[in-house]
């Protein structure tokens, strides 16, 4: 593909909902008119200091923003290149990047007068993100998971319970996240009146690409700032996990525009590419479709139908991606990469023991091409990836793969 | 130009009787059932067909149309099929309207000139695709229509005034009323407010319209036939399918005959119901 000669990278979506051909608003008549409510009602909202004020002080006082920019010595020491800086999204209050957009959007459902919430999850970070704003705001919530899913993400599970959310197993297709957010989709267009879909990550039909990238942007407009402050310059390198895309498009989107920063995204090459269904490497490993209300690349067989994936982390277990990060690879500005689950459980392993912080599976990813990147660079490089939730979750699961008892 | 579908309504409203529309999904439980069914349906009664082209995330679906896809492609069944099994009943009847029914995937990915001259080809005449709405007419819509071939649009119950000239502007064939806000074989509507909204639509288009979602049995499509110009019969089609299967989930003596029977029962109940609707 060849770099498209543009003035800003940072304009999308048009007005049809589309960055370049991917996105769009591609759902059942049924659903139309509430996207373009939706559309209507978030346009207003991020135009009103008292709703973007509101969000500030939440994410301020609540979520615990800023979340750190931490300079990783131990592990600059151990790569041998690139000075390595994490953003600690999973400092934010339970534990991911998920709850930036969730404050946004139960905000926006409140201010559209919905009474009703319902979401999709896959890991369950962002189904706890939801049970979360909505006990936080007091409102009625499901969630929509995958049967495989809820049996092997049980704490995420029990999280979401305690919340008081409806947690509703799916065992419709392969009982994963695209299933759950079939699931919800079909709950949204059976109680049009009074439900809101709170959608994790930046994919669906518009507006929610850009929606949660504009509420996931508060990680990059930190970082920008936090680095200005400790080194003096922007970052050079950029580098954050892809499942659908949200923690990236919210890292990248304010850099898109500085030439001088290089942007890797790092997809889940679960078994590897070369094996078929063995992963969930959308960008490396797909090609263009449409699937839940956008025009993306989207693991599928030769007939369109859509494939499951694999990724031994269940948040990145999806067979679409966020349409701007499919744009965003057409036009050359963004570097996709995939890694693979035993890369991403080294990097785990290796996180945890040298700076002792344990993260999820899913930035375990970012981080094992961080581990394959760093060294290749010089020392002066500085680079930031986003450590965008904690691993906790992940113990049960990590703890069979490694053969240890707990 | 006239369709097939625009001349088999003509042909209802001479008749003074609204037409049954019979949806089965292409390659339910397997390729030579679903044709066999396929090519007795007019027979049975069916005056209209749409063919559901299976895909493995149909999101407006309830679990009778989800699984019978599920179910054609567990046996096989592509897209390229689906075509060709409309190209074998194409050989043996030329009047009975056929609608393929689906979602935008699987023709994006087949290629959607390359799909909609094979489509031509093959004797399809009309097209729904769930996924592909108004603000997307440039894709599939319009393309199909310059072919010949009508796209039907669906009407809902959150089809208000504001929006209802997006949904007619390219709409040809005629309009599908889905009769409630929800997914396909959920709950069934409520004929009096089928009604009104019937009205409001016949206000802004010409066009025959046909009801559709959560109607199961001949005295509920008796009910809808005397108010739309066509009633569309899905879930309890396929459900009948379903429930005729083998324990291996393979078809068995009698699942042709149980969905044919079916089709009679509903025929009869449709061909009951006069048209009040003055000429």
């Amino acid at each position: 593909m060849s770099v498209q000669v543009l003035n800003s990278f940072r304009t999308g979506p048009d007005e049809r909902g589309q960055f370049g051909i991917f996105g769009g608003r591609y759902v059942a008549e049924t659903l139309m008119p509430l996207v373009l409510d939706l559309e209507q009602a978030y346009n207003a909202a991020r135009a009103d200091p008292a709703f973007l004020g509101e969000l500030t002080h939440l994410n301020a006082h609540y979520a615990g923003r800023p979340s750190p920019l931490y300079f990783a010595a131990r592990m600059t020491a151990h790569l041998g290149g690139a000075k390595i800086y994490f953003k600690r999204d999973e400092l934010n209050h339970t534990g991911s990047h998920k709850i930036n957009n969730c404050l946004g959007q139960i905000l926006l459902a409140q201010r559209m007068g919905k009474t009703r919430i319902i979401a999709e999850t896959g890991a369950g970070q962002h189904g706890v993100a939801v049970a979360t704003v909505c006990a936080r705001f007091g409102l009625p919530c499901v969630v929509y998971m995958g049967a495989t899913d809820v049996e092997r993400q049980k704490p995420n599970v029990f999280r979401m319970k305690l919340l008081g959310a409806e947690v509703r197993p799916v065992t419709a297709g392969s009982g994963t996240l695209k299933d759950a957010m079939n699931e919800a989709l079909r709950d949204w267009v059976t109680n049009v009146a009074d439900t809101y879909y709170i959608i994790g990550t930046a994919a669906g039909p518009h507006p929610y690409p850009a929606m949660v990238r504009d509420f996931q942007s508060v990680i990059g407009n930190e970082t920008r700032e936090q680095m200005m402050a400790a080194e003096g310059r922007l970052p050079d390198v950029l580098i954050a996990c892809l499942g659908g895309g949200s923690n990236a498009i919210g890292l990248f989107h304010p850099f898109l525009d500085d030439k001088s920063v290089t942007i890797y995204g790092v997809e889940a090459g679960g078994h590897g590419l070369d094996v078929e269904n063995g992963h969930a490497a959308s960008l490396t490993g797909g090609r263009p479709g449409v699937l839940h209300g956008n025009r993306t690349y989207l693991l599928q067989d030769d007939d369109g139908q859509i494939l499951e994936g694999h990724s031994i982390s269940a948040g990145l277990d999806y067979p679409g991606i966020g349409p701007e990060h499919a744009w965003l690879k057409e036009s050359g500005r963004v570097n996709y990469v995939a890694v693979t689950d035993t890369e991403a459980l080294d990097a785990f392993q290796l996180c945890t023991r040298i700076e002792g912080i344990i993260p999820a599976l899913e930035p375990a990813h970012a981080l094992a091409f961080v581990k394959k990147l760093a060294p290749t660079l010089s020392k002066d490089t500085l680079l930031v990836m986003n450590l965008c939730g904690r691993g906790d979750k992940d113990i049960f699961a990590v703890a069979e793969k490694l053969g240890m008892g707990m | 130009m006239t369709t097939r579908i625009d001349q088999r309504f003509a042909d209802l409203k001479r008749q003074g009787r609204a037409g049954l529309v019979t949806f089965i999904t292409a390659g339910d439980p397997d390729l030579a059932t679903s044709s066999t069914i396929l090519s007795r349906l007019a027979a049975a009664g069916a005056d209209l067909i749409e063919l559901g082209m299976p895909f493995s995330d149909p999101m407006a679906e309830g679990p009778p149309v989800q699984l019978s896809s599920q179910r054609a492609l567990k046996a096989g069944m592509t897209l390229k099929k689906t075509l060709a099994m409309v190209r074998a009943f194409r050989a043996g009847d030329q009047a009975t309207p056929i609608i393929l029914m689906g979602y935008y995937n699987p023709v994006y990915s087949f290629g959607v000139e390359r799909f909609l001259d094979a489509a031509k080809e093959a004797g399809v005449d009309g097209l729904i695709i769930v996924d592909c709405p108004p603000e997307h007419d440039d894709e599939v819509c319009l393309p199909a229509q310059a072919k010949g071939i009508n796209f039907i649009r669906l009407a809902t119950p959150t089809t208000d005034a504001r929006r209802l000239p997006a949904v007619i502007a390219h709409t040809s064939g005629f309009v599908y009323y889905v009769s409630i806000a929800g997914v396909t074989g959920a709950k069934s509507a409520e004929l009096a407010s089928v009604e009104t909204a019937l009205a409001r639509f016949r206000t802004a288009t010409d066009l025959p319209i046909c009801v559709g979602f959560g109607i199961r049995t001949p005295e509920q499509a008796a009910a809808f036939a005397r108010v739309g110009d066509g009633v569309v019969v899905g879930s309890a089609l396929v459900s009948a399918i379903r429930d005729s299967l083998d324990d291996n989930g393979q078809a068995g003596p009698l699942t042709v005959d149980a969905v044919l029977d079916l089709v009679s029962a509903l025929a009869k109940g449709v061909r009951s119901a006069r048209l009040l609707a003055a000429e």
